[in-house]
């Protein structure tokens, strides 16, 4: 089953806390070069399996290996491997963005004459160059998040974990993030394994996507195929005087529905037959189309939402949190 | 080679956070030297033990708890690391936990170590304590090795404590019965047996003995039995240390 250029492959991997099953028989198998996200509600098992794949956590039980080497009996080689953004916050905001990176390139190795070309490269491509010599205290939520990022990447990761990596952050930080991610990818043919509970985020970054709930795989796919499983979008049109038998014997048309002037159905493959339906409907007055999201998906396979939970506060609540805490 | 680099690093970050935090500086310098005050002048010179004056009898206690108190302080300090989440990204590094305890044990002497200096320095100025320039080296081997056990012990008890909660728990339990019981506020000579008992299973007590030997010439062990066990104090909490570290890397 393990292909030669899978760079993550787990097997049968299974944590329980006491009684609580956090990560039930996960099978993972993440190629080489590609962007992996794991999507579920808060509390299904991504921070437990991002752990065990980090060497920080023992499964249960089952396997893991990362680039090669198995979680349990080869973390050295496993931690050298990878780079990691965690959940929470955790660039040390007592130091400058710079020295956090000067911390970490020591921790990892990179040779003293690389060093300063490779933190100031990294301060270059998340964009706090301007910053690099403020505390950490004084930065944005989203500047912590790309330090955090720059940090993961600077010692050449073959593989990088990014657990939920805007979680909280407003819109724009969000899409810089994004951006950065996509940027990533393209330019270093990063492999990255990535967390979030946002089915956009999931939809715009992942290049296939395991969905979980409560530990378990409950689909798997490119979110192209996840959306064609769960199939139809929704088209609602406005019609003067609506041609219903025309419309009925449209193949790819179902659970067509009338209300007043309004007539829903679900269509399957709708960029090919947007034209005949129209064609055939009668004299239009507005058209509405909701494409099947993620969201969808999740509803389909799980049988609740994907963002029903709201267990945990965003990044930034925390973040005052533990700040408050520490005084 | 890239272990020493990892102790270093870690080391540095010690160092330039307890530059940063100027309170703990200060605060760190200032309050033995009120202790000393307070309770040398308090009890004054009427009393005298040892055939020395009481503020001079206490002098090798302060320094004691000064040492007891930072170390024990700075160890238990990495609960903040560890709900900060900033921990985590130094157990996640390729470095080994032992490396860890080693970086994080020359921070924690870079904090003890100044006060033990300044105490020195008031002691000799103003209470008029008398060491040559070898005794005073002496004090700061002794010192060393009586921090990096204490260090150890805060950094154990700091990664096995899941909230600072616990900490009031470390302070009346261990903190201050550590300090009380060493010996450093009163003689040894003459106690009931019960207490001389608790003495005797008090390592500070043998640190405390060590430099009151070295800077009043008052010493009731024999000088390597105090070594012997300060030694063997130092070396097991550097490994319940290590062990705990390795706990935090890698959670059963
Ligand atoms: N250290 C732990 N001890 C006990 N339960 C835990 C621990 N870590 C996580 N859990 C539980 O395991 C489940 C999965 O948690 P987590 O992996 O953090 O989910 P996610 O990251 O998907 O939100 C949750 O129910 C959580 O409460
Ligand atoms: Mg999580």
């Amino acid at each position: 089953m393990a292909s030669a250029d899978s760079v993550i492959i787990t097997n049968q991997l299974t944590r329980k806390f006491g009684e609580l099953t956090a990560v039930n028989g996960l099978n993972l198998e993440i190629k080489k070069g590609e962007i992996f996200g794991l999507l579920g509600p808060n509390g299904a098992g991504k921070t437990t399996t991002i752990s065990m794949l980090t060497g920080m956590l023992r499964p249960t039980s089952g396997s893991a290996s990362v680039h090669g080497f198995d979680v349990l009996h080869e973390t050295p080689k496993v931690r050298k491997s990878i780079g990691i953004v965690f959940q929470e916050p955790s660039v040390d905001d007592l130091l400058t963005g710079r020295e956090n990176l000067q911390m970490h390139a020591l921790l990892y190795g990179i040779p003293a004459s690389e060093r300063k070309s490779a933190i100031d490269k990294m301060l270059k491509l998340v964009e706090l160059e301007e910053r690099a010599d403020s505390l950490v205290r004084t930065y944005s939520g989203g500047m912590r998040r790309r330090l955090e990022i720059a940090r993961g990447i600077m010692h050449r990761p073959k593989v990088l974990f990014l657990d939920e990596p805007t979680l909280g952050l407003d819109p724009q930080s969000r899409q810089h993030i994004w951006d950065h991610i996509k940027q990533l990818r393209d330019e270093t043919g990063l492999t990255i394994v990535l967390t979030t509970h946002y089915m956009d985020e999931a939809d715009l970054l992942c290049d296939r996507i395991m969905i979980v709930d409560k530990g378990k795989q409950i689909a798997l796919g490119t979110p192209e195929q996840l959306k064609q499983n769960v199939g139809h979008d929704l088209v609602t049109l406005k019609i003067k005087n609506p041609n219903l038998p025309a419309l009925q014997k449209l193949g790819f048309i179902s659970g067509l529905k009338q209300r007043d002037g309004t007539v829903t159905m679900s269509v399957t493959d709708i960029a090919k037959n947007m034209q005949k339906l129209l064609n055939a409907a009668g004299e239009i007055e507005s058209v509405e189309v909701h494409r099947v999201t993620l969201n969808d998906v999740f509803l389909h396979y799980a049988g609740h939402g994907l963002e029903d939970e709201h267990g945990e506060g965003g990044y930034f609540e925390r973040e005052m949190q533990s700040q408050s805490n520490r005084k | 080679m890239g272990e020493l680099e990892a102790i270093y690093a870690i080391w540095l970050r010690e160092f330039k956070v307890y530059l940063r935090e100027r309170e703990r500086v200060i605060s760190s310098l200032i309050s033995p030297l009120l202790w000393l005050f307070a309770f040398g002048t308090g009890l004054g010179s009427s009393v005298s033990f040892s055939g020395v004056n009481y503020q001079q009898f206490i002098f090798p206690g302060i320094i004691t708890m000064s040492i007891l108190f930072t170390s024990i302080f700075y160890g238990t300090y990495i609960i903040w690391d560890k709900r900060l989440d900033f921990l985590k990204a130094v157990l996640v590094a390729p470095i080994s936990r032992s490396s860890m305890v080693a970086g994080k044990v020359l921070g924690g002497l870079t904090d003890v170590m100044p006060q033990v200096l300044i105490i020195l320095i008031a002691g000799i100025l103003l209470l008029g304590i008398k060491l040559s320039m070898l005794s005073i080296l002496y004090v700061f081997g002794i010192s060393l090795l009586i921090a990096i056990g204490l260090i150890c012990l805060g950094l154990t008890l700091g990664a096995n404590m899941s909230s600072p909660e616990g900490f009031s728990l470390v302070m009346t339990f261990l903190l201050w019965p550590l300090f009380l019981f060493s010996g450093a506020l009163y003689p040894v000579d003459n106690l009931p047996p019960w207490l001389a008992w608790v003495t005797h299973m008090d390592p500070v007590a043998y640190g405390v003995d060590m430099l009151q030997g070295a800077i009043i010439g008052v010493q009731h062990n024999p000088v390597y039995l105090d070594l012997a066990v300060l030694i063997l104090f130092a070396i097991a909490m550097a490994i319940t240390a290590t062990i705990s570290f390795g706990r935090m890397q890698q959670t059963k």
